[in-house]
């Protein structure tokens, strides 16, 4: 079976969602006290994950983003030009 | 050059760019004035976006905020930041395709309604508003302090300033006196930041130093905050006093609040492409990221110089910044042993936290204030958390420039932030209720000349609360963060990604969210504020945190309320398939 561009899209963001959720809501705040067993340097991993860490993830989830809807926006559009951009 | 003078040469220097950019940039149509004619480069639309949306709350209020909160004030972080994923992945590209000018056009026209318009009107209005008196009051602040004017004459001179480049240069000036602002707000913040992360851990990057060891021991910084805070009685700096799920509610009201902000959304909207609006959401998201990883970084080392510099320190030697901010009214100090010795505890140290001044002096030429001594704890301070990125420059002995240019960044944070908010009003009334609902025959001219005005008078209501600042600022905050989170994101969300959701739905569900949240944080905040702790909280969810509550009653409501009604017209199937290809 083949995926539409829809799907893949979909697809795409059930992944890149589900990393966002686990370096905040996940190593942040849930499992944050678990992690701070671990140190490295001075810092309890649960509290540089809620204060750096996932700002860190945060930035690369949505250059991921952008990579894989270009490369999917070239394999299903690339034929079109971008008549976008004078639309109204 | 003494700091008086250094302080007005900087901010009169970056406000001379901000007009000259104004008069460069000037809007000649509609579309220049909503969305500056959709040509900005993604990149510069970062930066226009990140000093939008970094207000004076950002810039001046948060490192102290989470200085005193220590872990739980991950949230704001978290939060603040978390949204643009949310935003990158979620909204933006799909409503740029829609190609229009407001966020309640794309919810008038997706369900193909003019009451579903106007509620979004009204919260975003309300929204708006909320947020801007805020940075009007940042305004206030930075120029009595630094600039040694009265706050009414510092807040008119910030109204004029935006009023020229936000009535003249509509969007487009905004966008690009935004790219300035952000380049003085970021260098104004690292600065500081890198100068006293030297001199605290000996390391140049504070993001890193803040894990690092006290230069000249081998003790980490942190440990040395979990363990001064523990002593004095606090909670360790970097464990949580707050329940887990109080944190998750906030840190998802504030993510979700912030995708569904209406300002920040509109950024969008202003540039070439499909493509663009996805990459300008990750540029923004970097210059961001650099001021909210050094904040944290910031408080730690503020807590740690305000901890040393002032804990059993005699008042009578107290150093100045400590009587400045004082003679300010951002500290208060009330010797309730009677030792003169500045004693610094967890707890209220007055009855009623915010301090009355009288005219009197104290027994050590301390301000006397009129409140009632809190007895139940031992602190003798009252501190407001903006002096701790305000004052930290000075706290650290840092040279005087860098306090001039704290003051020019801290303008520049409030400003951008302002203007960008007054700009969605205006277009909501010229455009979304004057032009598409009272009266649609208006010119392009007229429409234009409209929205010149609706920006005038927005201004001038934003300055009035500037002068006379409603008292409930800080508790509206969550306010608009809940209403955004339980109001617009669902109906955005949904009509891109549910075609099925009908006009029906999508109004039951935003009243549903407006009104479960704006109840909960009223009840809570205005009339029982009592009454407002964890063993009164629906689930334990402080009103803060409410708003993500409010976005599941929302999207509950929403998906029965429109199975009871008829399917969307078929135009809507169709404009729904479109906004979905690049």
């Amino acid at each position: 079976m083949k995926l539409t561009y829809w799907q893949l899209n979909l697809l795409i963001l059930f992944i890149l969602l589900s990393i966002w959720f686990l370096v905040s809501f996940g190593f942040g705040i849930i499992w944050s006290e678990n992690l701070d067993q671990i140190k490295f340097g001075g810092f309890k991993l649960g509290f540089w994950f809620a204060q750096q860490g996932s700002i860190y993830f945060f930035v690369i989830i949505i250059f991921i983003y952008i990579f894989l809807m270009n490369k999917l926006d070239k394999k299903f559009y690339s034929n079109h030009q971008e008549k976008d951009k004078d639309k109204d | 050059m003494s700091l008086q003078a250094l302080t007005y040469l900087f901010v009169g220097l970056s406000f001379t760019i901000y007009i000259a950019i104004a008069i460069w940039s000037r809007a000649k149509s509609t579309n220049d004035f909503y969305i500056a004619g959709k040509e900005v480069n993604p990149v510069a639309n970062g930066m226009a976006t990140a000093a939008d949306w970094m207000s004076a709350a950002s810039f001046i209020s948060m490192a102290g905020l989470i200085a005193f909160l220590g872990k739980d004030g991950s949230v704001y972080l978290m939060g603040w930041t978390g949204g643009y994923v949310l935003l990158a992945l979620l909204l933006a590209p799909y409503l740029r395709k829609f190609g229009k000018y407001t966020v309640p056009d794309f919810i008038g026209t997706r369900y193909y309604s003019k009451a579903a318009r106007l509620v979004a009107i009204i919260c975003l209005i309300f929204i708006s508003f909320t947020y801007v008196a805020g940075q009007m009051r940042g305004v206030g602040i930075v120029f009595s302090r630094f600039l040694e004017v009265d706050i009414n004459v510092g807040v008119v001179i910030g109204m004029l300033i935006v009023f020229f480049y936000a009535v003249l240069g509509g969007m487009k000036g905004i966008t690009y006196t935004q790219v300035a602002q952000y380049c003085v707000l970021i260098f104004a913040y690292l600065v500081p930041a890198i100068f006293i992360s030297i001199l605290v851990t000996n390391n140049p990057i504070p993001q890193l130093g803040f894990g690092d060891q006290i230069s000249g021991t081998s003790t980490y910084l942190l440990d040395r905050l979990d363990q001064i805070s523990e002593e004095l009685g606090f909670t360790a700096y970097t464990e949580n006093s707050k329940t887990n799920i109080d944190i998750f509610f906030i840190t998802a009201a504030l993510m979700f609040g912030t995708a569904g902000l209406p300002h920040v959304i509109v950024r969008f909207f202003t540039v070439p492409k499909v493509s663009d609006a996805r990459k300008s959401a990750g540029y923004a998201l970097i210059f961001i990221a650099l001021l909210y990883t050094t904040a944290p970084a910031v408080s730690a080392f503020a807590k740690m110089n305000f901890i040393d510099s002032v804990q059993e320190v005699e008042y009578e030697s107290a150093p100045n910044w400590f009587k400045n901010w004082e003679d300010i009214g951002l500290i208060a100090w009330k010797d309730k042993n009677e030792d003169g010795v500045i004693d610094y505890y967890p707890g209220n140290a007055l009855k009623g936290v915010k301090p009355k001044y009288t005219n009197e002096r104290g027994k050590y030429n301390e301000r006397v204030v009129s409140n009632d001594i809190d007895s139940s704890n031992l602190n003798e301070v009252y501190i407001d958390n903006d002096i701790m990125v305000l004052a930290n420059p000075e706290i650290a002995k840092l040279p005087n420039w860098v306090i001039a240019l704290v003051a020019a960044g801290a303008l520049a944070a409030a400003l951008s932030t302002a203007a960008g908010l007054l700009l969605v009003i205006s277009a909501s009334i010229s455009h979304d209720l004057l032009k598409k609902m009272v009266m649609p025959k208006i010119t392009e001219k007229q429409e234009l000349l409209f929205a010149r005005c609706s920006a005038a008078i927005a201004i001038f209501i934003a300055g009035l609360f500037g002068i006379y600042p409603p008292g409930f600022v800080a508790q509206v905050v969550a306010f608009a963060f809940g209403l955004a989170a339980s109001t617009i994101f669902p109906v955005l969300f949904m009509g891109i990604f549910y075609k099925r959701l009908n006009k029906q739905g999508a109004i039951a569900g935003m009243l549903s969210g407006l009104i479960s949240t704006s109840s909960y944080i009223i009840y809570f905040k205005f009339i029982s504020p009592d009454l407002n702790n964890s063993n009164n909280w629906l689930f334990g969810i402080s009103p803060e945190g409410f708003g993500f509550l409010g976005m599941i009653i929302n999207f509950t409501i929403a998906l029965i309320v429109s199975n009871f009604y008829s399917k969307p017209p078929n135009e809507i199937y169709q404009m729904i398939d479109d906004i979905r290809k690049p």
